[in-house]
């Protein structure tokens, strides 16, 4: 049974990748994209990992591929021009391609890793990885903490810009203001105007 | 027949090929190659969790979740680099980007 919910999930991500690189609109990309990270998300279900398979559905789905979605949409690009040409890589990727997996093959089969038995941890994944998280791991965690700081900032600094003609509120210019520099008392006399 | 830790590599063997054949084959397509590189930490996360779930030990989630985080960091910066790249030039072709003439 979980045999076949694995292998009908297993399709399903494959051939969301696939479509991920050989779709012609880089929107239909992004929603491939999507597409395998849920199904990723239920195959680490499927073998108990849930706390990671949720995070997975909160990192890569609500952040990583939203924001994906915004630069695709926000870049005025002709993607159909870019798409040109691409044909002539299939046969060189595909064969490169199935390099690598032959390797990776390979090395499976060499007997590199030994056979492996899923053992009972503790009473729920969640659990047992808080427990070890904010232990062992807590220097590893503040450090990610750094590196998703740093990247904010980067990405921030990055695409900051100022454009002149844009009219920003100036808070102390305002509240430095007096009521000398705004109004003028003027005797107007009569019949004349100022 | 039952499920195995080779089902998962397996399936992890061939998101890390898709992943980079996408990157040959998508030459000119900036935005598709990140994804492509997004599949392929997907892959290796797959792969992580999987040893960590059929080994019984917790660190391989630990560190899964560490690739996520550096995941997200990359895709945030490689965006905001492209998004500056196009306002600069008004192109993403990866042909387009020889300013620092490398």
């Amino acid at each position: 049974m979980e045999v076949i919910a694995f292998w009908i999930l297993a399709v399903i991500v494959g051939a969301a990748a696939v479509f991920v690189i050989a779709a012609r609109n880089p929107v239909h990309s992004v929603l491939w994209l999507i597409l395998s990270f849920f199904t990723s998300a239920a195959l680490l279900v499927l073998i108990g990992a849930e706390f990671l398979a949720m995070l997975l559905v909160v990192v890569y789905v609500g952040a990583v591929a939203v924001l994906f979605l915004f630069v695709v949409m926000m870049l005025d690009v002709d993607f159909v021009e870019l798409k040109q040409g691409t044909l002539q890589y299939w046969p060189f990727a595909v064969l490169i391609g199935l390099a690598f997996f032959a390797e990776i093959v390979m090395v499976r089969t060499a007997g590199v890793v030994t056979r492996l038995e899923p053992s009972p941890g503790a009473d729920s994944n969640a659990e047992a990885i808080g427990q070890v998280m904010y232990t062992d791991y807590l220097l590893l965690f503040q450090v990610a903490g750094i590196i998703l700081l740093v990247a904010m900032i980067g990405a921030i600094v990055l695409t900051l810009r100022h454009r002149p003609y844009a009219k920003r509120q100036n808070i102390a210019k305002q509240t430095a203001r007096r009521r000398a520099d705004a109004t003028e008392l003027v005797d107007v006399t009569p019949g004349k105007g100022i | 027949m039952e499920l195995t830790l080779n089902h998962y590599l397996v399936l992890s063997a061939f998101l890390f090929t898709v992943g980079v054949v996408g990157i040959f084959v998508n030459r000119k397509n900036i935005i598709v190659i990140l994804m492509a590189i997004e599949l392929i930490l997907l892959s290796v996360n797959i792969n992580l969790v999987a040893f960590s779930v059929f080994s019984g030990t917790i660190t391989g989630q630990i560190f899964a979740m560490l690739v996520l985080t550096v995941a997200a960091a990359e895709a945030a910066v490689g965006l905001a680099i492209l998004v500056v790249f196009f306002r600069l030039r008004g192109d993403i072709s990866v042909d387009a980007i020889d300013m620092m003439k490398g």
